[in-house]
Parts: C-alpha cells; structure tokens; sequence
C-alpha cells in the first residue's frame, strides 16, 4: 500500500474527471457535485471503454463506449449489466486542496 | 384447281394492322394476297418500346416485331414510306403518294393516331417535335448532343415517359402540365402527388397548372412563353398533350368517322369490305390508345377475315402502366372513387408505397398501386373479370392471405422461437424478454429496457417488445408514460413550456423545479436540457460542458481504443495545396495511424492521443470541423458551374457561404447539408438535412433528408431564385428546426412527425422566415470555435492531459 500525492483539488473540474497512471495501472479521479473525490480503474469491464472520458451522473458514471453504469463508490456495475472496477480510496486535504491516493 | 386468292390491303404498318395480320397469317394462312402500305419507312416495330429506347433500355433494332425478311416469307408485298391518299369505294382500289394504285376485296384501315400539336404559335420551328415514332425518337437523342433544355408539354404518361428519357440523356428537363398533379388520368391524386416526388428526386422538373400561349424562338425554338406571362427557356420542346385518330383518309373516303372511324363489334366500317382497327378506330363511342384493346381487336378482325365463329368484340377494360425507371405505377379500371363505390387505401410514405382499390357491388373496379405494383396483374385480372370479392378485399389490398390478417399481431410473436433475437443492438432474445415479463415481473418496456437491455439502443424494436408485454403480461401490463427520458415523465413540449414559463435558466433549475427522479440526470436529459436552455436563451445561458456526451466535451470523435479523431473544417471540401502540406505535416508529427477522407469531403486524422489534441490543433491553427457534434457536419458540394460541363450554378461558392454561414450551429442533432450544381445531383443533396440543388436560374430547397440508419429522401420545399433566398431559407428552415424539434431528432424524423406541410405552412410568410433568420443570427453570432478555445485556455486545455506523475509521500 502506497499513499501518494496526485496533486490539487482544483485541477479536477465538478462533475468532471482527470486521469492518471500508476506503473502499469491507469486510474481515473472524479469530484462529485458533493464534493467527494473518487477513484476507479480507468477501464469498464465491458469492452474496456475509458471511464475517465464518460459523464458523471451523482455518484456514477456512465461509460462513454455504450452507456454501462458504474457506481464510484463501490465500483458495481448498475443492473441489468453485471461486473465490478476496482476502487481507490482518495483523500482531500481541505486546507490545502492536496489529494491523496492510496494504491 | 387453286382457289384464287382474295386480296387484301393494310393500310398502316403499324401495331395494331400488323398483329391482326399476324393472327390472320395463323388462321388463314393462303386465303389472302396480301399488300401493306405505310408512311414510316420501317418494317414494323414496337413503338411502345420508344420510350425504353430513350431511356437507353433499347436500341432501335431492337424493338422491329416483324423484319423484311418476315414479310418476304408470307409473301406480303411491302410499301414502307408510302402513304395511301385515297380509296376509291368504288373501284375497290387504292392509290398512294407515290403514285402506286392498288386492289382489294377486303382492306383494312389502321392508320393509327396523330399527336395532337397544340393550337398555338409557334409549333412549326424547329425543335418542337411530338413523341410517336422512331423519327421523333431520334431527333431527341441528335438535339441532346447539342443542347441541354428540354420542356415536354403534358405530364401524362407519354409525356413522363418522353421526360425520363430526356434526363437520360443527360438534358435538363421541365415537364409542363396544365393539371394541378400529373397522370390526372391515370392516377389519383395521392398517387401522383407521390409518383411527382420520385420523378422530382430524379431529377425531372415541374411547371405545374401552367397554359402554353406561345413558342418563342427565331427559327429554331427558344422558349415557351406561359398565359401567365411567364417564360421558360427551352432548346426542344415535346407535345405530348395527347392523340387523335388519323382518320383523314377514311373520312375522304366517305366512311362514317366520328372521333374515330366508326366501327360495329367486328371492326367492319359503315362501308361493305373495309375494316378499321387500332386507334383510329372508334367501337362503341370509345377510341383506344393503348395496346391491349388493340390486339382484342386485332384477334376478333383476323377471324372474321378467316371466316371462323367468333363473338364479337365487347370493349376492354384498360391498364396502366408507367415505364420509367425506378418508379412502379400501376392503374386499371375505375380508379377514382364515385357515388356508390367503397375505396380502401394502403399508404405508407416512409416506404413510398400506396394502394387504392375500387370497389362497387362487392366486386373490384380499379385500382390504383404505387410503389409496390407486383399485384397489378392479378387485380386487373379481378376487375375484368368482374369477380365477387367479399370478404377478401384487404386481404387483396394488402398483399396478404387472410388468416395472416385475421390474427392478432401477438400471433407471429407467439410463434417466435425463444432463441430468436427481438434486439438486434443488444443481443436480446425473445426468451429474454418473456423471462423478465413472467418472472422479473417487469410491466412496462420502460422495465423491460432496464432489466434486459431490449430496446435501450435504437429503439427499432420498442413495437415488438411492446407486443411481447401485450402477449405475456397482458392485463397487468401498463403503459407509463415516458418522458424524454426516464428521470422525468415530462416530454419535450412540456419541458420547453415550463422553462419559458418560468424562465429557468439552468439544467440543475430545471431539474429541480420539474421534480426529476434522478437528481442529477442522466446522459439523455442533460444534453437535452443543455440544448433547451441554449436554444431559447441564447444570450444568458453559459453552456454546460459537463453535460455534454464525450465527443462534444473533447471536441473529437472517440474512438473504441479510448484515443480521438481530428477532422479541421474544410470548408465545401475545397482545400488547398499549402493547407494540404499543413495537415500532412502534423499527421506525421503526431504519428497518426491513419488519414481518412470523410464521408462528407474532409480529412479524418484517426488514432489521436487524447494528449495530443490541444497541441494538433494549435499547430493546424484551422477551425473545429465540429466532425462529433450536434451541430452542422459539412456541406458536401460538386464542383457545379466552376469545372463542370453540365454545372449550371456555382455549387461550390454555394456550399462554402452556406458552411461559413452555419459553422458551429448547435441543433437538436447533427445537420448536413450538400449543394449540387445541376439536377444530376453529384453532392447527393437529397440525402441531407438541407439539400440544395441547382437549376438554370435558381436553386431547388430540399429538406429532411438522411443517409444514416433510417434512408430517407428529401421532401422539396421550394424552389428559389437568387443565392440570398437560399441563405435565407435555409436559416429559416434550420433555426424552425432548432426551436421546433426534440433533441436528438434529425430532421428527417422531424418531418415525418410533423409533417411537411406544417413546415411549409411556418416558413411560409416572408415576416415569419425573417424573425427566424433573425434569431438565428443572434445564435450564431455567439459562437466562438471550441478548438481554439481550448488551446487558449490553461483551465480547458488541463482536461486533456494526465495527471503528472505523482510523488511518494
Ligand atoms: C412512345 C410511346 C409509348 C407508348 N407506350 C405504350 C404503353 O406502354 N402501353 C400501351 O399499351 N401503349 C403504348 N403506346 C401506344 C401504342 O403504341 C399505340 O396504342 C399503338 O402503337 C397503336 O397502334 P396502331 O396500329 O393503331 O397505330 P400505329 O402503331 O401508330 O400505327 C399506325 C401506322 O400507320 C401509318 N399510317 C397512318 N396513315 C397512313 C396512310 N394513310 N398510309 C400509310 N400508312 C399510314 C403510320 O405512319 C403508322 O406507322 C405508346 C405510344 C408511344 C408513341
Ligand atoms: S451535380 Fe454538379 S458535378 Fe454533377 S453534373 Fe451537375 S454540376 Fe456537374
Ligand atoms: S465498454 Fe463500457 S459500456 Fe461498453
């Protein structure tokens, strides 16, 4: 387990995502309208479609290849498709913006 | 002993003569002498087949029936290029223009029909011809090397007939009808209304309810001037405004002609010995102008003259058909409905198809079919026939047998095997659905479609999924009303209404004030909400990114390994060589895997690094060709008057103001427009959203066309004269599209919704189409190229690029 600093709380837009690689791990960031920060693996189990490049609906989101639905903060796949992303926790340090990932 | 031979002379050595001949030649192989004269100086031929020889379908050897060698070996004495001035009654002889003088025991007239020259000045020059034979067939083909417009007047069938086969020969062709709908005698008016919108999409024109009042020209024609005053150009002009019996020389003759020569049930003429047949003939006050009837009589004249029994001839029942390619039409009988006759019509525009059947007494009198003609035999059949039809008359107008009608429609569902895909998008089986039904307890296709999928990507199979939820959960099954999407159960219209009632200017607003199920959307209504507000408060309302689908928010078409695609506009497809080396220098730079041309004239550079994007696009430094948007695509373009040989109109300084003009319009989905500089119709402009096509001195409108899934032609809209008008109705049209239309509806799906004319009806008036073309401009004057955008702005441009590598802490 490692905890690194990705960065800042203002370079991931709300409602919005970035992406980023961890050796050979590509992970994408979201920031919810709540303000939670959530990380999955940036690859939906369907077909692989980038997670990071779809549109976040509360807390899902929804592939941009052909509209699965996963929820971020579980990584669940939404019925009637099945399947699970693995899930990254993330922590934001409000004083400084400063985002954490532990991986 | 041999008998001697009774002589017997045809005079006409046409269609009808010559098969009445032919039959007798069976019957009765010695008992003639036989000598025919005629004025063509060809053996016999079919002259229907003219038509087919324009068309390019024939050539002219052959459609001859009979050749020389034909007559020889009957032993007939031919004389083609003769034409029989009198008959002497008495001395039972005959005399032609070229001073031959014949006997006969027996003759018969079959001189066939003149077309029928308008009464007005100016038929005698030169290039005013009729459509009848092979001479005026040629003249059409050597005038089409020369020139290139064409007017037929009349747009009957032979008129329509001369009119494709003028477009075939590469003319531009007019069609001049005096009737409000063409084939008024042939066809109703639903019918001709559709067979006019095929012939138009051809290419032929039409200057409908318009009298010809003069031929303008010096020595060779010019124009044709209208009593309205109008005036259209032509360098030939067809008559085809109908036949009348040549019965000159029988009337001379003293034989009692009417409209035609006068004939009993035998074909025999008020005078002992001498028979008509074919169209100069007139049996029981009627005067045939097409072929079947004439063979019937042919058949009853040949045994009489062969002396075997036979009834007499009691009239036909005539049908139609067109012989023009790519279009079926069909009619026969009585095919206007009147007192006392029931219709029962078929029609389906989407498919081009239409059927009407007449019915009188339980028994079938006309029929009229478009589109789908395979019928046409089988129901003329019935009409001659006069059979009782009771019981099977849809069964007969649909095509179908009658337990296929009499059942449900859940009967073919029911039938279905398990295994057999209903959605062909999702791979859904019947079994599927059937399972979430009976044991998901699903009761609506909105539950089906989340349970199973079915129906959850185009939709083309939500009716048979439909008739599944009918078939299994039958009374529990409930229709819930849907909403543009399932947040909401509101629609479209409702949605509009209240963000103008209450002037919400945000999509969070309007989801909260409308209730919406999902808090926060999902990607069918935010988009639609983003376009709603966009569209009605151009000025205030700041675009969300966010809700926008992916291609839109990166502004590049994703592809299905995650990377993008750039496509720089072009505008009208026309480039040049230094923008070319610009494009090739970056491709290479950027190691694009591959280039493409696009479906609409442009370069597709595949395979783009999401990375890469901003920095491709500031090295093109050209603007977004919006190649993934909602928006206006392209405007596809010919070369049109600029290079080509048949170009009347400047096609491609037409599409580049055109794409100039809309670049970066948002629309409720994509938009593409195409401009073609003639009715050949190169750019396929009938196939587009906005389709502009040229004609000598203007510009065709057509709207509501699409290529995609669904293949639609365009429906005209209207014909202009000056490139402002084409500007301006296309702003109208599009931006009634934008305010009108829900998202996400092409406009091809809008049309066929709302219908044509009630766009027609809206862009109608001159104040109406400003108001629109000024909101449009407002819309458009707003917009700033998203590409560039990007690349100036840090906040924008940091979405496209990963986050650095990160530190250990
Ligand atoms: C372009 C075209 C397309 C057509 N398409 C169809 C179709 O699809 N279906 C259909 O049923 N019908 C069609 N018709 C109509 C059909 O061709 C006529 O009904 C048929 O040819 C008439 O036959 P007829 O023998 O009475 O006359 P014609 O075939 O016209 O024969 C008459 C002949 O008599 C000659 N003649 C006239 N007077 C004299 C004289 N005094 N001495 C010597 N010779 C003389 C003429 O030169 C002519 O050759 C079409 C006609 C045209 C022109
Ligand atoms: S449509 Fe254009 S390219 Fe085609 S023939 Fe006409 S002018 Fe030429
Ligand atoms: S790859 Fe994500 S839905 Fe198909």
């Amino acid at each position: 387990m490692t905890k690194l600093l990705i960065g800042n709380l203002n370079e991931v837009d709300i409602k919005g995502s970035r992406k980023l690689r961890v050796g050979d791990t590509e992970i994408a960031l979201f920031r919810l309208s709540s303000g939670e920060v959530l990380a999955v693996e940036n690859r939906c189990p369907h077909k692989g479609g980038l997670l990071s490049e779809g549109m976040v609906c509360g807390s899902k989101v929804h592939c941009p290849l052909h509209d699965w639905r996963i929820e971020l903060h579980t990584g669940e796949v939404q019925a009637p498709d099945t399947g699970h992303v693995t899930t990254y926790e993330v922590e934001v340090d409000h004083a400084t913006g400063s985002l954490y990932l532990t991986i | 002993m041999t008998v001697k031979r009774k002589k017997l002379i045809l005079v006409g050595n046409g269609m009808a003569g010559v098969r009445a001949i032919e039959h007798l030649l069976k019957l009765a192989p010695e008992a003639y002498e036989i000598t025919i004269f005629g004025t063509e100086p060809y053996p016999n031929y079919n002259r229907i087949m003219l038509s087919s020889v324009l068309a390019g379908g024939a050539s002219l050897d052959e459609i001859v029936i009979n050749d020389l060698e034909w007559y020889r070996s009957f032993n007939i004495t031919l004389y083609t290029g003769h034409t029989v001035t009198s008959i002497n009654t008495a001395a039972r002889t005959v005399n032609t223009d070229k001073g031959v003088t014949a006997a006969y025991d027996e003759l018969i007239l079959a001189t066939g029909s003149n077309p029928f020259m308008l009464p007005i000045p100016g038929t005698e020059k030169e290039g005013v011809i009729a459509f009848r034979d092979i001479k005026d067939t040629q003249i059409m083909q050597d005038v089409s090397q020369k020139y290139n417009k064409a007017i037929v007047i009349g747009g009957g069938l032979l008129g329509l007939e001369a009119a494709r086969g003028l477009l075939h020969l590469g003319m531009d062709v007019s069609v001049v009808h005096i009737h409000e709908y063409i084939m008024e005698r042939q066809l109703d008016e639903t019918a001709s209304r559709m067979l006019r919108g095929e012939l138009e999409a051809q290419g032929m024109k039409f200057l409908l309810k318009k009298q010809s009042e003069a031929i303008l020209g010096k020595k060779r024609v010019k124009g044709l001037l209208f009593a309205d005053g109008e005036m259209a150009e032509a360098d030939l002009i067809v008559m085809a405004v109908g036949i009348k019996p040549n019965v000159e020389l029988a009337r001379s003759s003293g034989i009692e002609v009417n409209r035609g020569i006068v004939v009993n049930d035998y074909m025999e003429t008020s005078l002992p010995g001498i028979y008509a047949v074919g169209e100069c003939a007139e049996h029981r006050g009627i005067a045939y102008g097409l072929v079947a009837p004439l063979y019937e009589q042919g058949a009853v004249l040949a045994k009489r003259l062969a002396g075997a029994p036979t009834e007499g001839y009691a009239g036909s029942v005539t049908s139609t058909k067109l012989k023009v390619s790519g279009v079926d039409v069909f009619s026969a009988g009585q095919y206007i409905e009147q007192p006392g006759t029931k219709a029962l019509r078929f029609q389906d525009e989407t498919e081009g198809i239409y059927k009407k059947l007449v019915i009188q007494d339980d028994k079938l009198i006309g029929a009229v079919l478009f589109g789908d003609t395979n019928d046409g035999a089988q129901l003329f059949s019935m009409i001659k026939k006069g059979e009782n039809i009771k019981g099977r008359e849809k069964e007969l107008l649909l095509g179908l047998p009658a337990d296929a009608l009499a059942s449900p429609k859940g009967n073919r569902l029911e039938g279905m095997p398990d295994d057999e895909i209903i959605c062909g998008c999702n791979g859904v089986t019947k079994g599927t659905i059937a399972e979430a039904i009976t044991a998901g307890g699903c009761t609506s296709v909105g539950q089906i479609k989340a349970c199973t999928k079915a129906s959850a990507s185009c939709g083309g199979c939500k009716p048979l999924v439909e008739g599944l939820l009918q078939l299994y959960a039958g009374e529990a099954a409930v229709t819930v009303k849907e909403g543009i999407c399932g947040c909401t159960t509101l629609g479209r219209d409702e949605i509009v209404a209240e963000i103008k009632r209450m002037k919400l200017t945000t999509v969070k607003e309007v989801m909260h004030v409308l209730s919406w199920s999902n808090e926060e959307g999902c990607p069918k209504c935010r988009p639609s909400l983003n376009y709603y507000l966009g569209m009605l408060w151009p000025e205030e309302y700041v675009d969300e990114n966010e809700s926008r689908y992916t291609n839109e928010r990166y502004h590049a078409n994703i592809q299905k390994d995650g990377t993008y695609s750039v496509v720089p506009r072009i505008y009208g497809g026309v480039t040049s060589p230094a923008e070319l080396i610009k494009i090739a220098e970056v491709a290479v730079k950027y190691d694009v895997p591959l280039v493409k041309f696009t479906g609409g004239q442009r370069l597709d550079l595949l395979g783009v690094k999401k990375e890469d994007l901003p920095k491709m696009w500031e090295e093109l430094d050209m603007p977004s060709g919006h190649a993934y948007g909602k928006t206006l695509r392209t405007v596809k373009t010919c070369v049109g008057s600029t290079f080509c040989r048949f170009g009347t109109q400047d096609a491609l300084g037409m599409g580049i103001r055109l794409e100039k003009a809309f670049e970066r319009l948002n629309a409720p989905g994509k938009v593409k427009l195409a401009v073609s500089g003639c009715p050949r119709n190169c750019a396929e402009a009938t196939i587009k959203d906005f389709g502009v096509v040229a004609i000598d001195g203007g510009w065709e409108l057509h709207v509501g066309g699409n290529g995609g899934v669904h293949v639609r032609a365009t429906d005209l809209l209207c014909v202009v004269k000056t490139d402002d008008e084409v500007l301006e109705w296309a702003s109208a049209f599009l931006q009634y599209y934008r305010e009108q239309a829900g998202w996400n509806e092409r406009t091809a799906q809008w049309i066929e919704r709302v219908g044509l004319d009630s766009i027609k009806q809206a862009l109608e008036s001159p104040e109406e189409r400003a108001a629109l073309v000024e909101r449009i401009q407002k819309t458009l004057s707003l917009t700033t190229d998203p590409w560039k955008q990007i690349v100036n702005t840090p906040e924008l441009r940091k979405n496209f690029e990963a986050i650095s590598l990160p530190e250990t802490v």
